[in-house]
């Protein structure tokens, strides 16, 4: 038996398109809202702690929030929990300033036993790599715009 | 010795039979439907080891002594010990040789290894080489998540089409000899590569299902047997998903295996909706086979089996630079009454 006999190359992908499970869109969406905001609102919460009780300026406002969330996404990696919260929430937990920690802590844990240089060294970045990369020449690429436009 | 019936498939007209199985399985798979059925399970992924690929290398001889100590054979009496996993350089295997001494090959199947170390082991000892051969394959959810995917605390959703890799390691020792109490090897269908164009690694089900399907019409044709002749035609790990395609294409083939069909990667996780379409991985049918299916087949309660092992032959590699997934299944007809 010849199975391409039988079954066509684009009808067979086609099919499978079709018919395979798709995920909850809906549902996946108001829970990335539902996480996402709560994370953004203890942000906030975060900010006007730091105005109103540590007597910030601007400035160390936006670093004391960063930092602080930055440490929660570190650290509830490094107890196990952000994965499965992500598993949850999707996007909610993946876009905001605690997944990029997650991004950068899940990898450290893994690679450890290859070693502190060739190990965590090298693969700290593979899964924020790619934002930081594109992220910063973006920056670079909007600060000489700017600058053409300041010289006109 | 051993006669070739058609273009895939060779009868093993000694009939090696399986003397003795074991399966070792992990957490997720002991709290599973079948976990009463495998020989030794542990809780925590790393097993008393340091890293997750020493862990699943200790699965691997654990299957191996067990099977061993269950047919009361050491190493030193095994030929040939054919086995391999998932990992790169398939290093839970060889190093799992190393270990136990025995001469070894080392196979790559991917989640098919088990399939394929069954019908080599059957040609060597049906041809005379040897009295005894050992046939293993392991798979590590841990292990195979940072060679294929991402760290395991990175907190991205899995897809609906995605299957879980099973930690399980599954061992069979095949003999020469052994009356029909034991289950026999007697038919093996080897599988072609098969690329239907999928290149989704989130949705192997439907990369495998156009080979299983292949495999076993090919058997049934050679054979001239019925899908019905069998009590279970057991696929490896196509999943739910792949299950439905792989019987879709077989009923507009001609052949209707609803009513006898199970797949291994169904059955591990069976009610929990975090594997999603189920388990994969080399240990997936490994340990389902050397537990539920030759336990069942030695308690009497079914006969006739067609196991059929499916894998995927892509790398983390060729799905970066857009390949398609090309896929085999190999197939072996297990049978009760007919050792020799």
């Amino acid at each position: 038996m010849d199975i391409n006999r039988v079954l066509d190359k684009k009808n067979y992908q086609k099919y499978v398109k079709k018919n395979m499970p798709k995920s909850k869109f809906l549902k996946e969406c108001a829970m990335a809202f539902l996480v996402g905001g709560l994370i953004c609102t203890l942000g906030e919460a975060l900010d006007d702690f730091a105005e109103y009780t540590l007597f910030l300026d601007e400035a160390g406002i936006g670093t004391f929030r960063s930092a602080v969330l930055i440490f929660l996404g570190a650290f509830f990696t490094g107890i196990g929990i952000y994965d499965v919260l992500g598993r949850y929430a999707g996007a909610g937990s993946i876009v905001p300033i605690t997944g990029f920690a997650n991004s950068i802590v899940s990898p450290a844990l893994e690679y450890k036993w290859e070693g502190y240089i060739l190990g965590v060294g090298a693969k700290l970045f593979t899964i924020a790599g790619p934002v930081l990369v594109y992220g910063i020449s973006a920056s670079v690429i909007a600060g000489i715009v700017y600058y053409i436009i300041g010289v006109l | 010795m051993g006669t070739r019936v058609g273009q895939k498939t060779v009868r093993f007209d000694k009939m090696p039979i399986i003397l003795s199985t074991a399966a070792v399985a992990g957490n997720a798979e002991k709290t599973g439907p079948y976990g009463s059925t495998f020989d030794i399970v542990f809780d925590d992924d790393l097993w008393g080891e340091k890293t997750y690929e020493l862990a699943e290398r200790k699965m691997l001889i654990k299957a191996i002594e067990t099977a061993m100590a269950k047919a009361g054979l050491k190493p030193d009496d095994i030929s040939y010990l054919l086995g391999g996993d998932l990992l790169n350089q398939i290093i839970s295997a060889g190093f799992a040789a190393r270990q136990l001494g025995i001469p070894f090959f080392g196979l790559y199947g991917a989640c098919s290894t088990m399939a394929e170390s069954l019908m080599l082991g059957a040609m060597i000892v049906d041809g005379g080489f040897a009295k005894y051969a050992a046939c293993a394959t392991s798979s590590h959810f841990a292990t195979a998540e940072r060679q294929f995917r991402n760290p395991l605390e990175l907190g991205t959703p899995k897809t609906p089409t995605s299957q879980n890799t099973v930690t399980a390691s599954g061992a069979a020792i095949l003999s020469s000899t052994g009356d029909s109490t034991y289950p026999a090897v007697t038919y093996a269908t080897t599988g072609r590569v098969i690329d239907m164009g999928i290149n989704d690694v989130n949705n192997m089900g439907a990369a495998m299902a156009p080979a299983a399907a292949e495999t076993i019409i090919s058997h049934l044709e050679e054979t001239g047997r019925k899908a019905g002749f069998y009590d279970h035609i057991v696929t490896g790990d196509l999943g739910t998903f792949g299950s439905e395609l792989m019987l879709r294409i077989a009923s507009d083939a001609g052949y209707d295996m609803t009513a006898n069909h199970l797949d291994c990667g169904v059955l591990i996780y069976q009610g929990n909706e975090l594997m999603h379409c189920g388990g994969s991985g080399c240990g997936c049918s490994a340990s389902m086979l050397c537990g539920h299916f030759i336990n069942s087949m030695n308690q009497g309660t079914i006969k006739r089996i067609l196991f059929v092992a499916t894998g995927v032959l892509h790398s983390p590699t060729s799905a970066l630079q857009g390949e398609s997934i090309p896929a085999i299944a190999h197939a072996v007809s297990l049978e009760m009454g007919c050792g020799s």
